[in-house]
């Protein structure tokens, strides 16, 4: 009696769980039960049932309701299906002029809003990819195709990779200084000699569209609710779906209302991009000191000036994590926006895993990696980059960097003219490696990745095996055996426990949601897969971080590492692993380890580096040693900001499982992927991300009202 | 006297929701405690005051005494609920949003406790910043504020940025900033209490240097007594929102209003603060000793002196005219007399 009352929580938590396995215990797998696998969900077959809701038919499995809740939301993506059928086809024609046909027609609506954005979108993209590349679209736009025919000359004819490469060069130069010349110089020489140019190219386009837009959306919008709080509780909901909503996800609904190509990538990439820049804007705009703002008034700044020259250069250290973010998910898009039809590196990766071709996906991924790295820095760079006023500049001076561009484009001109002399073979090097002719050391990797199968095989196997049927289909079985009320049970009594009646009723309703949907066998496979890839990576991220904090050296080299490993679009994370684990669950997780590892590692780091350095000396002089002072200080006070690591654990997790269903899972990934290519996928590729999105809010709201009351417990602000 | 350039009348800051509607009902009288219990909280409770051309107010109290606010309120950082403010006989309350962009570009300038420097400007550009916000040209702006640079004594220093600096040197950038627009009217929220003690008396000094040389219109908000006594003309001492009393140093020493004033003075060396005028008495008579001292002369430095005197000393002005007479023993009571009842 007495333990109960010292350790109340304790027994409460203990008392959850014995009900919870009592309830497992209680309740038998239903003797019709089975994991359905692959087509036969929609196969109609006689032992379904079905009922009939807003004059859809939703037929399923029925089982004891104890064991699985009756998809009774069945009917939500047939409706949202349909909704934006209605939308796109019906809703609201309007007329307008074509120009085409020089007369008026009818169109509703939205599809007149899509088609319009799209052709927008459109024209940005070519404009600057014909820049690089050269071409017609652009000229086509401002004038006509009759008008190209009559006069071909006029046609973009793209810049030699000479001049962008020392283009580059120049420009990092003038951002930053010799160094990240230096790197640019290398990475577009690299690209070309590579024979990825072109493809390099079309990804540099989208993302120079996509990105900067993205930014001023989310500024503006962050801006918006910065200063409304009405805006901003309009806007939060959906930041939160969005933040874990994975981006495969977006891109159903996006194909239905934007269409196949480039200029749909962008949209849903801006969609996927600017809630983060947006939650960064306004979280630096709040941390903003009062007096700060009260002295930028006081200076006689209008709203306006306040807002450009005062709070946004102060914030601009969360804004620029923005910008960084925006990079990252734009990479991270221009690959997953392959699926439809966004030419570019992202493609040939796609096309390179598709067929198994290890080295040909690898120097795609390095491409997009390097680029990606290269980018960020610029960006930084840009942000972080002084006037100097007292310098008395010559002209020569003052115009240096331009100077040397003129003369650069001047010596690239020449130099691609005497290609054509060169090399008369067909190919003008000195213009445009083609894709495929550079250097290639696709076979030197495939060789490799066979070497290493061929020696290793027999181990590689061995684990393999050894993983799947020792650890993993154990584990998936427990999962499925849980019957749907003991996951309620368990969900919601964690919620009420870490955050009284308003966190049970919260997560409530997301666990609800999911297991309403027809899905929730499938939600307990991405489960599975993200708890067992959150458990190893946690294991290892707070390894690593604890062991790295040791060395002041150690644990700045660590984050930069770890900096470099965010800025790799996640898809690239694939390869490696498909180069040792082939096509296997293994695959996956080990993907999902590696991805999911980042986050656990830098915020372990962080927050034992936030401890105050006070504490330390107090620590020291009560005569700890290292291993006490670990335990007993630094561990209790970094651990809020650990469990903060452990939610964006979850999240890299979640958001590579759902990924991995390219390899092939069983998971709500799959599903999507699905939904992908199925006609009236919209609704349930989006559904489905709700659902992903929903077990990520779940772990998000638990832990972040854990760790809120922790932090006022602690004092810790 | 001419027109003063701050003058506030009744002037109240009440924070929460109905505010407005609860002054109004209270008809002035405006007692903390019930508003508390309507989840109101008192700012500011009816202060009015004048501040003359050239005047140095130090506003004094502890921290939540409302002294913040009401400078607050007067440069409209924030609104007040009720009462007038006029500047320079603008009624302050009434500008429009266009206008007061224009006071506070032309007119004011304002130091702040924690410096308030834009992180991401170097020294120059921040003193800079507010010509700029002008719409004057780049150059102009930074010669301009090179000359800022140099009246605070931070040549050499112009394109470090703020994080380098030292707080004495960061606030030193505040005050040339705040002066760049070469303002009637000086507010300064307790500038100095961030620093080390050693650097705020220097950095005082130094104040009392510019002031000299610019003879500002000066609100200075402090809560430290002896900054008060040290710098002010005047001494505005507020608690819970209420000035408790308006005075010169000298006056507050002598004659503390009430009694959480004379907590104050308590403490205060008298012989410090105190000038031969504020305790000298005004008729002269015949007998009078050989000595004279000036009026303006602080206590410590000529008490030794008239101590050794037996008669009353003569106090004479700057033009050798004798305006009054002091008794060394008035003087023994100054400074070790009872600290309720003297005079």
């Amino acid at each position: 009696m007495e333990l109960i009352k010292k350790y109340p929580k304790l027994f409460q938590w203990l008392f959850l769980l014995i009900v919870f396995f009592a309830l497992c215990f209680a309740i038998d797998v239903p003797e019709t039960y089975k994991f359905i696998r692959g087509q036969a969900e929609f196969v109609k077959d006689p032992n379904q049932s079905s009922f009939v809701f807003l004059g859809k038919e939703v037929r399923y499995y029925a089982f004891d309701v104890f064991w699985r809740l009756p998809p009774l939301l069945g009917w939500l993506p047939i409706w949202i299906n349909d909704s934006l059928f209605f939308l796109m086809n019906e809703w609201m024609p309007i007329e307008f002029w074509n120009e085409d046909t020089q007369e008026f027609r009818t169109r509703p609506l939205v599809l007149q809003i899509s088609r319009n954005l799209t052709a927008f979108m459109t024209f940005l993209i070519e404009l600057i990819r014909e820049i690089l590349l050269g071409g017609l679209e652009t000229i086509v736009a401002f004038t006509s195709w009759d008008w190209i025919d009559k006069n071909p000359w006029a046609e973009l004819p793209g810049l030699p990779w000479t001049i962008v490469a020392a283009g580059s060069a120049i420009l990092a130069y003038k951002l930053s200084g010799k160094g990240l010349a230096l790197f640019a110089g290398l990475v577009m020489v690299y690209i070309s000699v590579f024979g990825q140019w072109k493809p390099s190219m079309q990804t540099l386009s989208f993302i120079l569209v996509a990105a900067p837009l993205s930014f001023i959306f989310g500024l503006g919008l962050g801006i918006a609710a910065f200063k409304s709080k009405r805006v901003e509780k309009a806007l939060y909901p959906i930041l939160l779906v969005m933040q874990t909503m994975p981006q495969y996800a977006v891109l159903v609904p996006a194909l239905v209302l934007f269409g196949v190509g480039d200029h749909a990538a962008v949209i849903i990439t801006m969609v996927v991009a600017v809630p983060p820049m947006i939650l960064l804007t306004i979280l630096g705009l709040r941390a903003i000191p009062p007096e700060v703002i009260e002295a930028g008034r006081m200076s006689g700044c209008n709203n306006w000036q306040l807002m450009f020259k005062v709070l946004i250069p102060t914030a601009r250290r969360d804004i620029l994590i923005g910008v960084n973010q925006v990079i990252m998910v734009c990479f991270s898009m221009a690959v997953i926006s392959a699926f439809i039809g966004a030419k570019g590196l992202g493609f040939n990766l796609l096309l390179a895993l598709n067929q198994l071709n290890i080295g040909l996906a690898l120097e795609a991924g390095l491409c997009i990696s390097l680029i990606a790295i290269l980018l960020d820095k610029m960006s930084l760079a840009w942000a972080n980059k002084q006037t100097d006023y007292f310098g008395n500049l010559t002209f020569y001076q003052r115009n240096k960097n331009l100077l040397f561009f003129v003369a650069t484009v001047i010596i690239g001109i020449v130099l691609a003219y005497v290609g054509t002399f060169l090399f008369k073979g067909g190919y003008n090097y000195l213009f445009e490696v083609p894709h495929n002719k550079g250097i290639s050391t696709a076979d030197f990797w495939n060789k490799g990745v066979d070497w290493i199968f061929d020696t290793f095989f027999v181990y590689i196997k061995a684990f393999n095996t050894w993983l799947i049927q020792d650890v993993l289909q154990p584990m998936r079985a427990l999962y499925l055996r849980m019957p749907a009320v003991a996951t309620l049970v368990l969900v919601v009594g964690a919620g009420y426990l870490i955050g009284g009646i308003r966190s049970a009723l919260v997560v409530c309703g997301l666990t609800l949601f999911i297991a309403l949907s027809p899905w929730w066998d499938r939600a307990l496979v991405t489960a599975y897969m993200a708890t067992f890839g959150v458990i190893v990576s946690c294991l290892i991220g707070f390894t690593v971080g604890t062991l790295c904090f040791q060395n002041k050296h150690s644990a700045s080299f660590m984050l930069g590492v770890c900096d470099i490993f965010q800025t790799f679009p996640s898809f690239v994370y694939l390869i490696p692993v498909m180069m040792l684990f082939g096509i296997t669950d293994t695959s996956v997780l080990i993907a999902v380890i590696v991805y999911a590892t980042i986050p656990a590692t830098r915020y372990t780091i962080e927050g034992l580096r936030s401890v105050p350095v006070g504490l330390h000396d107090a620590a020291t002089m009560s005569g700890v040693n290292k291993f006490q002072r670990l335990t007993k200080i630094e561990f209790p006070l970094a651990f809020p900001h650990m469990m903060l690591g452990l939610n964006q654990t979850i999240v890299f997790a979640l958001f590579m499982v759902i990924i991995g269903a390219f390899i092939g899972t069983e998971d709500l990934g799959q599903y999507i992927l699905k939904a992908l290519s199925d006609k009236k996928g919209a609704g349930i590729g989006f559904t489905l991300g709700i659902c992903v999105a929903f077990i990520g809010l779940i772990f998000d709201n638990l832990i972040r009202t854990w760790v809120e009351k922790r932090k006022k417990h602690l004092g810790i602000n | 006297m001419s027109e003063p350039v701050i003058k506030c009348e009744a002037v109240y800051k009440i924070f929460g929701e109905n505010a407005k509607k609860m002054l109004k009902d209270s008809n002035g009288n405006v007692d903390a405690k019930t508003f508390q219990e309507n989840g109101c909280i008192v700012g500011v409770n009816n202060a009015s005051f004048e501040v003359s051309k050239g005047e140095m107010l130090v506003v004094m109290g502890l921290s939540g005494s409302g002294k913040s606010t009401l400078l607050r309120c007067i440069s409209r950082l924030t609104d007040a609920t009720g009462g007038k403010i006029f500047i320079e006989g603008q009624d302050l309350l009434q500008l429009n949003n266009k206008e007061l962009i224009e006071l506070r570009r032309n007119k004011m300038g304002m130091v702040f406790q924690s410096f308030a420097l834009l992180p991401h400007k170097t020294v120059v550009e921040n003193i800079a910043f507010p010509l700029q916000i002008k719409g004057i040209k780049t150059e102009d702006s930074i010669s301009k504020a090179m000359d800022m640079v140099k009246l605070v004594g931070l040549d050499g220093r112009e394109n470090y940025f703020p994080r380098e600096l030292s707080g004495g040197q960061q606030q030193r950038v505040g005050i040339a900033r705040s002066l760049a627009v070469e303002p009637d009217i000086w507010f300064l929220d307790e500038p100095f209490s961030a620093l080390d003690p050693l650097i705020r008396k220097e950095m005082q000094d130094e104040f009392l240097r510019l002031q000299d040389k610019l003879q500002k219109t000066i609100m200075f908000i402090t809560h430290d007594f002896d900054e008060a006594l040290k710098l002010a003309d005047r001494i505005a001492i507020m608690k819970d929102g209420i000035i408790e009393q308006l005075d010169t140093p000298a006056n507050i020493v002598l004659n503390p209003a009430t009694e959480y004033v004379r907590k104050f003075t308590e403490e205060v060396p008298r012989e410090k603060v105190l000038l031969i005028k504020d305790v000298m008495d005004p008729s002269t008579t015949d007998n009078l000793g050989d000595l004279k001292v000036l009026k303006d002369e602080i206590i410590e430095n000529v008490a030794e002196k008239i101590l050794t005197q037996e008669k009353s000393v003569a106090v004479i002005d700057n033009n050798n005219k004798i305006v009054g007479s002091i008794n060394p023993t008035k003087i023994i009571n100054t400074v070790f007399g009872g600290r309720k009842n003297n005079n």
